[in-house]
């Protein structure tokens, strides 16, 4: 067994692990740190492969930034343990067969593609300039409209996000 | 990298312990300055008794910190409550790895690179885990269970990812001018002298508003005056560390300490030729001065810091947050903006 595969198999381990925590723990905090935990272990596989700054962005960006938002508002509303329910119809109606469909299909695509070979390291664009080169050459039209995507989402928080009353006095 | 693998490793290990044996020393005697500088600021001694100069002082403290009562409140979340002041340190010691210290020195005919590693990122890795550091405090305020705790704690987390920002986009300036994220490449290029004398320094080079700007954002990254709400002891008790005793407060501490000299080791790269200066005499001294200089300036940069501490008041929250957001961020998309136009022009 080489270096590559153990380690491979060490991140991934952590990242089930750390999803199936996720939705094991009663108290949100345990649930955002896992989620931390899988987007580190994550950042590990990216490593891997070769993709040295995917791997760092998704560190600065996703175990970083917008976790740190998530802990900071379970924080801010100081939330409790959640309470358990005896389970909603619905969930049984359509999450049991959903499940089923999910299974069925993740199966399926990987019986299908089984034969193909796996990526050696490094086959995949990893240093910055080839990353760059792709969104803001090749893939330049995607990018701006992604971004165009999240600035409306930004301005649709801060427009949910504003009082009414400042508003108010603003048009006094 | 072409050493043998038996060699790599074992170099590895002996710089591994060399730089935390370092860094750790360093921790401790950069609180031995910054007492005794803010002591000579405000007109009295600092610590005089223990050794000369007291410079044993650190380990006196060191001491009374591991033989003092390790108290766990009743209240508090007992994992994270523990795993809190772990975070904070491990963060903050891990960020070193990435940092070079000299150029290359041959030993028994293999060139061995004075950093415990060079990877091409070396930059962004940083910054990934400084912004990973926050966990530290945030958990440490919120797990205490105590309300100022956990007002310490969530101004920590909100000033650290807005200075983050900041912090971060006044560093793309130098990296548009370098064209690469290697820590050593970026130093590489600060070799040689504009008009013969004026070190050809990133500070000297158009980054000088790069370089306040990162200045400043640093003394908030790092929770230091006047940016320490986090702690501002007038409101707060002593903020996300109240519920802390003994070893885990000073862990805390010395995390704090950490990223003080990893800011400044940092600085000192990306602005100040790391370890560029004169270099003159035999060749052992040729080959130790880099190393000297590059500690030269990293002591300068902890200087700086105290000096700062010993002169300005704390800020209001609201003020600090206006001017992350409405002056310093500005600021560092026009350097950019800037930086850019001047590369490409």
């Amino acid at each position: 067994m080489s270096l590559h595969l153990i380690l491979f198999l060490l991140f991934g381990a952590i990242c089930v692990a750390g999803a199936v925590n996720l939705l094991v723990q009663r108290h949100p905090i345990n649930s955002a740190l896992s989620l931390i935990a899988v987007m580190a272990a994550l950042a590990g596989e990216y490593l891997l492969l070769g993709a040295e700054f995917v791997a760092a962005i998704q560190v600065i960006v996703y175990a970083g930034a917008i976790m740190v938002l998530f802990v900071f508002v379970i924080m801010l509303l100081n939330a409790g343990e959640e309470e358990e329910t005896k389970g909603s119809r619905v969930a049984i109606l359509f999450g049991v067969p959903g499940v089923l469909t999910g299974a069925v299909l993740t199966g399926w695509v990987v019986l299908r593609h089984s034969g193909t070979e796996p990526v050696p390291i490094g086959a995949l664009p990893g240093p910055p300039t080839e990353i760059a080169h792709l969104l803001f050459h090749d893939f330049l039209l995607p990018f701006e409209v992604t971004s165009v995507l999240v600035l409306i989402a930004i301005m649709g928080a801060v427009v949910l996000a504003t009082k009414p009353e400042a508003t108010e006095r603003k048009a006094r | 990298m072409n050493l043998p693998i038996p060699i790599f490793i074992a170099a590895s290990v002996i710089k591994s312990v060399i730089v935390l044996f370092v860094l750790l020393t360093a921790i401790a005697y950069s609180v031995w300055l910054e007492r005794k500088v803010v002591g000579r600021i405000q007109n009295r001694w600092g610590p005089s008794r223990v050794g000369p100069f007291g410079l044993l002082q650190p380990l006196a403290d060191g001491l009374k910190f591991i033989f003092k009562e390790d108290l766990t409140p009743p209240h508090v979340y007992r994992p994270l409550f523990l795993a809190a002041p772990m975070i904070a340190m491990i963060f903050a010691l891990t960020s070193i790895s990435v940092i070079p210290f000299g150029n290359s020195i041959t030993v028994g005919g293999y060139s061995i690179p004075l950093q415990i590693t060079d990877v091409n990122i070396g930059l962004l890795l940083i910054l990934g885990i400084t912004s990973m550091g926050v966990y530290g405090v945030a958990l440490a305020g919120w797990s205490s269970n105590n309300k100022y705790s956990l007002l310490g704690g969530l101004r920590a987390s909100a000033q650290m990812v807005s200075y983050e920002i900041a912090l971060g986009l006044s560093l793309v300036g130098v990296l548009i001018q370098s064209g690469s994220f290697s820590l050593r490449t970026i130093v590489d290029q600060q070799g040689g002298h504009f008009a013969g004398f004026i070190p050809r320094w990133n500070f000297f080079h158009g980054q000088f508003i790069g370089f306040f700007v990162y200045l400043i954002a640093a003394f908030a990254e790092t929770n230091r005056i006047p940016f320490d709400l986090p702690e501002a002891e007038g409101e707060l008790g002593a903020g996300y560390h109240t519920e802390y005793s003994a070893m885990k407060f000073a862990a805390f501490f010395m995390a704090e300490y950490a990223n003080m000299i990893t800011v400044g080791c940092l600085a000192t790269l990306l602005f100040f030729g790391g370890w560029h200066g004169p270099l003159f005499g035999p060749p052992l001294m040729q080959a130790l001065l880099p190393v000297f200089w590059f500690t030269v300036k990293v002591v300068c940069f902890i200087f700086l810091y105290i000096w700062v501490r010993g002169t300005l008041p704390r800020l209001r929250y609201d003020q600090l947050m206006s001017f992350g957001w409405k002056f310093l961020l500005p600021l560092a998309i026009a350097n950019l903006v800037a930086t850019a136009i001047a590369v490409v022009w």
